[in-house]
Parts: C-alpha cells; sequence; structure tokens
C-alpha cells in the first residue's frame, strides 16, 4: 500500500502507544536465547533479535486453549472464543511464510472458529531479516528470505536511524495513523532500502544442495529411502521437532472437569506425530509404529504433503528442529542426504 | 453468532439394546429435531463431555432414519466404558456426519458382495439396508459375514431376516464355534469359495479390521472384480473429524475427509493404508 518510515528514537512511543489498544507481544530475552512474550517497555523488546525458541504462532494455535466450556449434567456448553486485540511485533519472514500456511489450514474446507478469531483480531508487525539467524536457519533455500504479500499488516526494515515500515493492510495503515509518527518514505528512503536489501542476500547462505522446487518431486521417489530406517534408529521420539516448528499444527483434544465431576472445558493441545500414540486405534492398533516411519511422516509432510494440499511447502527453513534435536536429525542432512541418494550429489 | 466446528450437538438416547457382551446399539435423535442426513458409509463424533469424544460409525441406513440414528458402540476404552453406562433419556454429544460415503449412485444396477467382518458389521448394516431397501436398483445381493465366536455376532435378528430373504445370499462363519454351532467355522475368506459373481458387474465392499483386509482382498481380486470395484473403510483415529488435527492421516490422505471410505485402486499405492 505504502512506504513510511518512523525514526528509532519513535519507536518507544509508537509502542508505548499501542499498548494502550491492544496486548502487544514481541521478542524478548529469555537467558541466552530469545522468545516472544508479552511486551509491556520497550526495553524488552529486541527487534534484532537472532530466533525464538518457539515461532509466533503460539499466539494463534496455543499449546493449550479451551474450545467450550461445559456442564455435563445440564448439557449446557459455552464456545471460548479468543478475540483480544494482539500486536506481534517482530516475525521474522520464515514464521512469516508459516503463519501464511496455517491460515490455509484453518480457513480452507472447515473454517476453524477459535484461530480465526485470534487470526482476525491479531496485527502481524514482520521484520526483515538482514543477517542469517545462526547455522542452523536455511530461509534462503526455502525462498523465505523474504516476506510473503497477503500475510503481514506492517513489514518493518532497519535502515540505520529508522524503520521503514511497509504498510500492507488497512489495519495496518489504521495502527500507524493512529499511534506513530510516520513520515511518507521519499526517494532517498528507496534507494537506502534497495541498498539493504541487495547487500543482505549474498551474507544468507544456501543450504540444501538442489532447488527446492525439486522438493516435492525428490521426496515422491524417496518413500523407500534407507535414510528413514537410520532416522528412525536414533530418534528418541521427544516430539521437540515438532513442538518448536512455526508449521507443525496437529493437536489432541481432551476435557478437563473441576472437583464437582460436571463443569468443566474442552480443550485443545499440540500434539506430535512423533509420539508413540499419535496414530493408536481403540482396540490398540498402531498404524505408525516405528519411529522411521513417523519421522518418514514428518518430512514428507513438511517437503510434499503440504504442498499437495495447499500449494505451500510444509518448512520455512527456520531451522528450530534441528537446533533442538537432540540427536542432531536436521532437514537439511535429511534432505540433502536424499538429493545424494538419488543423485550421487551431482547438481 | 459465533458456531465452532467443535461444539457437539445434544442427542438424546431413545434406545439402547444390548447386542453381545460388548457391544450396545444406540437409537439417538437430535433435541432439535434436526435429522442427521448422513451418507452410509459416514461416521460421527461422539461425546461424554467430561470424559472426551470419539468416532463411531453410523450404524442405521438413510432410508430407515425417520429423524433418528444408530450407533453400535464397543466397549474399549474409557470414553466407550462410559457411554456403556448411558440409558435410555440420557444425553450424549454429537459431531458430523463426517467423512465420504460410498458412492451408492455408482453401484446402482450392479450385484453388491458384502463382505463385513467383526465390527465392520455396524457401519456396513448402514449400507446393506439402504440397498434392500431399494432392492431394485441393485443386482445379486451376497453377504458374507465373519465374527470371532457365535456370541459376537452382531445384529443377528436382521441376519435371520436376510437369511429368509430370496433376493439375498447370507454367508456366515465363525472362527471359533461352539457345541451349539451348526453354520461354517473359520475366518470369513473361507466363505468366498461358496459364491460365484459376475466380476465386472459386482462391486465388493468389506468392512473389517486392519488384518482381515489383506486377505479379503486376495479373495475379492482373485474372483476378478476391479479394483475400482473393491470398496474399504479405513479405520484410523479421527480426532477432529474436519481435516486439521493429522491423527487420521494416512501419507497425504486425510482418512475423515477422503475417507473413511475409499476404492481399492484409490489407496492401493498408498504404503500404510492397508
Amino acid at each position: 500500500m505504502s512506504l513510511k518510515i518512523i525514526p528509532k528514537e519513535k519507536m518507544g512511543e509508537f509502542v508505548a502507544n499501542m499498548m494502550g489498544a491492544y496486548r502487544v507481544v514481541g521478542p524478548r530475552q529469555k537467558e541466552h536465547q530469545f522468545m516472544f512474550g508479552p511486551i509491556e517497555n520497550l526495553d524488552q523488546l529486541h527487534l534484532d533479535y537472532n530466533t525464538t525458541i518457539l515461532p509466533p504462532k503460539k499466539y494463534l494455535l496455543p499449546q493449550h486453549e479451551s474450545l467450550f466450556k461445559f456442564n455435563a449434567d445440564t448439557f449446557d456448553a459455552e464456545l471460548t472464543i479468543d478475540d483480544q486485540p494482539t500486536v506481534i511485533l517482530g516475525v521474522h519472514t520464515c514464521d512469516l511464510h508459516a503463519i501464511q500456511l496455517l491460515d490455509q489450514v484453518f480457513q480452507r474446507d472447515h473454517l476453524d472458529e477459535h484461530y480465526m478469531a485470534r487470526r482476525e483480531n491479531t496485527i502481524l508487525v514482520g521484520i526483515e531479516c538482514l543477517e542469517p539467524c545462526d547455522d542452523h536457519s536455511f530461509c534462503k533455500s526455502m525462498g523465505t528470505l523474504t516476506p510473503p504479500t497477503g500475510c503481514y499488516d506492517l513489514h518493518l526494515t532497519d535502515i540505520g536511524d529508522s524503520y521503514a515500515v511497509d504498510v500492507e493492510t488497512e489495519k495496518g495503515a489504521w495502527l500507524v495513523v493512529r499511534h506513530a509518527q510516520a513520515r511518507d518514505a521519499d526517494d532517498e528512503d528507496y534507494k537506502r532500502i534497495n541498498n539493504i536489501l541487495s547487500e543482505k542476500w549474498p551474507r544468507f547462505p544456501y543450504k540444501l544442495d538442489f532447488d527446492v522446487g525439486e522438493l516435492p518431486a525428490l521426496m515422491s521417489v524417496s518413500q523407500k529411502s534407507p535414510l528413514w530406517q537410520q532416522l528412525g534408529e536414533i530418534c528418541l521420539a521427544c516430539g521437540s521437532c515438532t513442538n518448536v516448528c512455526p508449521t507443525c499444527y496437529c493437536f489432541d483434544v481432551r476435557d478437563k472437569v473441576d472437583m464437582s465431576l460436571a463443569d468443566g472445558h474442552r480443550e485443545r493441545f499440540w500434539d506430535s506425530c512423533q509420539l508413540d500414540e499419535f496414530a493408536l486405534v481403540a482396540g490398540g492398533h498402531d498404524f505408525r509404529p516405528s519411529r522411521a516411519a513417523r519421522q518418514r511422516h514428518r518430512f514428507f509432510r513438511k517437503g510434499k504433503y503440504q504442498t499437495d494440499a495447499y500449494g505451500l511447502l510444509g518448512c520455512v527453513g527456520c531451522g528450530r528442529c534441528g537446533r533442538a534435536c537432540l540427536v542432531e536429525i536436521t532437514p537439511v542432512k535429511t534432505f540433502n542426504e536424499l538429493y545424494r541418494q538419488r543423485t550421487g550429489g551431482a547438481r | 453468532m459465533v458456531s465452532s466446528i467443535y461444539l457437539p450437538e445434544p442427542a438424546r438416547i431413545l434406545d439402547v439394546q444390548e447386542m453381545t457382551t460388548l457391544e450396545k446399539l444406540y437409537t439417538l435423535e437430535f433435541l432439535g429435531g434436526r435429522p442427521l442426513g448422513h451418507k452410509p458409509g459416514q461416521f460421527v463424533a461422539v461425546s461424554a463431555l467430561g470424559i472426551g469424544e470419539a468416532p463411531i460409525s453410523i450404524s442405521s441406513s438413510p432410508s430407515r432414519s425417520n429423524g433418528t440414528f444408530e450407533l453400535c458402540i464397543r466397549k474399549a476404552g474409557d470414553l466407550t466404558g462410559v457411554l456403556h453406562q448411558k440409558k435410555a433419556g440420557d444425553t450424549l454429544g454429537i459431531r458430523g456426519p463426517f467423512g465420504q460415503g460410498f458412492p451408492l449412485k455408482k453401484f446402482q444396477g450392479k450385484d453388491i458382495l458384502f463382505a463385513p467382518g467383526g465390527l465392520g458389521l455396524a457401519p456396513a448394516r448402514s449400507v446393506i439396508n439402504q440397498v434392500l431397501d431399494e432392492r431394485g436398483k441393485y443386482g445379486r445381493v451376497t453377504i458374507l459375514y465373519g465374527a470371532r465366536t457365535p456370541a459376537e455376532l452382531l445384529f443377528k435378528d436382521e441376519l435371520k431376516e436376510w437369511e429368509k430373504r430370496d433376493d439375498v445370499d447370507l454367508h456366515v462363519t465363525v472362527d471359533q464355534p461352539d457345541d451349539n454351532w451348526t453354520g461354517n467355522a473359520g475366518v470369513i475368506t473361507t466363505l468366498f469359495a461358496k459364491v460365484s459373481v459376475y466380476p465386472r458387474n459386482t462391486v465388493a465392499i468389506t468392512i473389517g479390521p486392519p488384518v482381515m483386509y489383506r486377505f479379503v482382498l486376495m479373495e475379492l481380486l482373485g474372483k476378478g472384480i476391479p479394483e475400482t470395484n473393491i470398496w474399504l473403510s479405513l479405520e484410523r483415529r479421527m480426532k477432529c473429524g474436519v481435516g486439521k488435527c493429522g491423527h487420521c492421516q494416512i501419507n497425504n490422505l486425510y482418512a475423515c475427509q477422503s475417507g473413511p471410505s475409499f476404492s481399492y485402486a484409490e489407496i492401493k499405492a498408498v504404503e500404510g493404508a492397508i
């Protein structure tokens, strides 16, 4: 829509102003790492963070959420819809791509009202990454080094003494008009932005040995690769990879009741296809009993199934799963090894 | 008003019939009075609030719905244990119907061979009764049903009715006969030698435990029935019923969305499906 400029010394005011109208969350320090958490004063906000332990997904699909409250005796039920107006500040472009996929998943075919209520009341403020997070990230290979269109409301780029703010939606425009002291970008600003974006590209390495466009096809011919058995032998089935993944959304549902055994709520909570009981049915048949089959399922969701279903990749290259894995199973090593097995490494 | 795809609708139990020591048949009606509007082969999510929710196949046929529907529920865990304590007049939560039913329109004019095993008769009965209520639209109807023991046979009254009909060829077998059993003994595949089919004009519908499919499929393919005419219902852990939660995924297929009924042609190349 338009490009605005907010001087860095005015950012504190911008954030403080929006706090009156919204719950504001953003990247903040947690010991030697970063996490998305509530921002109560500007000192807590670290827009120059590398990566967060969990992706901002948790503000759209929380680890636990009530779907409805009930009384089991009377059968009265009341929906729980969380529509608290929220601003998520400083979302990296990989995580924006992940949210783009979640939007598809929860809107397509059967609309998930719980996700959508949060999503529609959330303002996403992205930030352009100018340095790679660390050795695990491989966003450039996955095509997620720039933000997806039609997903964020505002997108910041650090241009030195100011932030350039790409205003994408009415919601975003309103936030700027109402709460920020911004000016329109001029030719000088465009030049600075162009230079900064050009300079950033060479800093990011390609990590995949092949073009990501080939990934779904590579997966198609890798169903019987011996690699799955090897991963299955070292995988601890701890579920860390799926817990930190920005595109994982599988969940389980359970009822919780209070001491009366009548009043309670039904909640959904994150589940993991890596855990033992994920595909277990009543009667005891487990449809994915081996860790090898479960790892294969995870990588197929990331590399192929989501592309088949939604036209978007199921992996955004954030590197979180590789960072979290205790036995160093990483998507980069996995995808590259599959490619090597098919081609002997030739491009 | 905001609604939710996860909110069950209250339904009253009109009747409970004890079928075996493990299975009960529930007749239900929505409190609001709306019909379920299902197709044979679909399922619902059944809730006991405070305990949980589970997918249960619909056992009644649309042709006999009359505003009510029937679920045959096996006691297999905590939730179904609680469901088994429910009585007529109690309320359960229902979401659905979910999934694709069997494409009965495509089956018209064809001979139908049913091969349900064990609890598989519960969803198969929905199709069988629909076909029998529109008997003229189909060719020969054959039912091969296998259970573990005579005591575990489901829908015994209806088996007797089907037995009596001239236009239904019913064969029943049990794996472990008792002293009073005079019928066929052995697994369901032992029944296939007793029937002959016109393979190109036959649609086979088999529903049963995963272990049964491999052997029944060999019999059906061995009779020359085309892969596109062999239909199965794949059991998975459908949790949400709406293609989100991931539990029922078979490779790229969500059993709750594309299934649970699939033709063998659709799933034969899908590893882990059968």
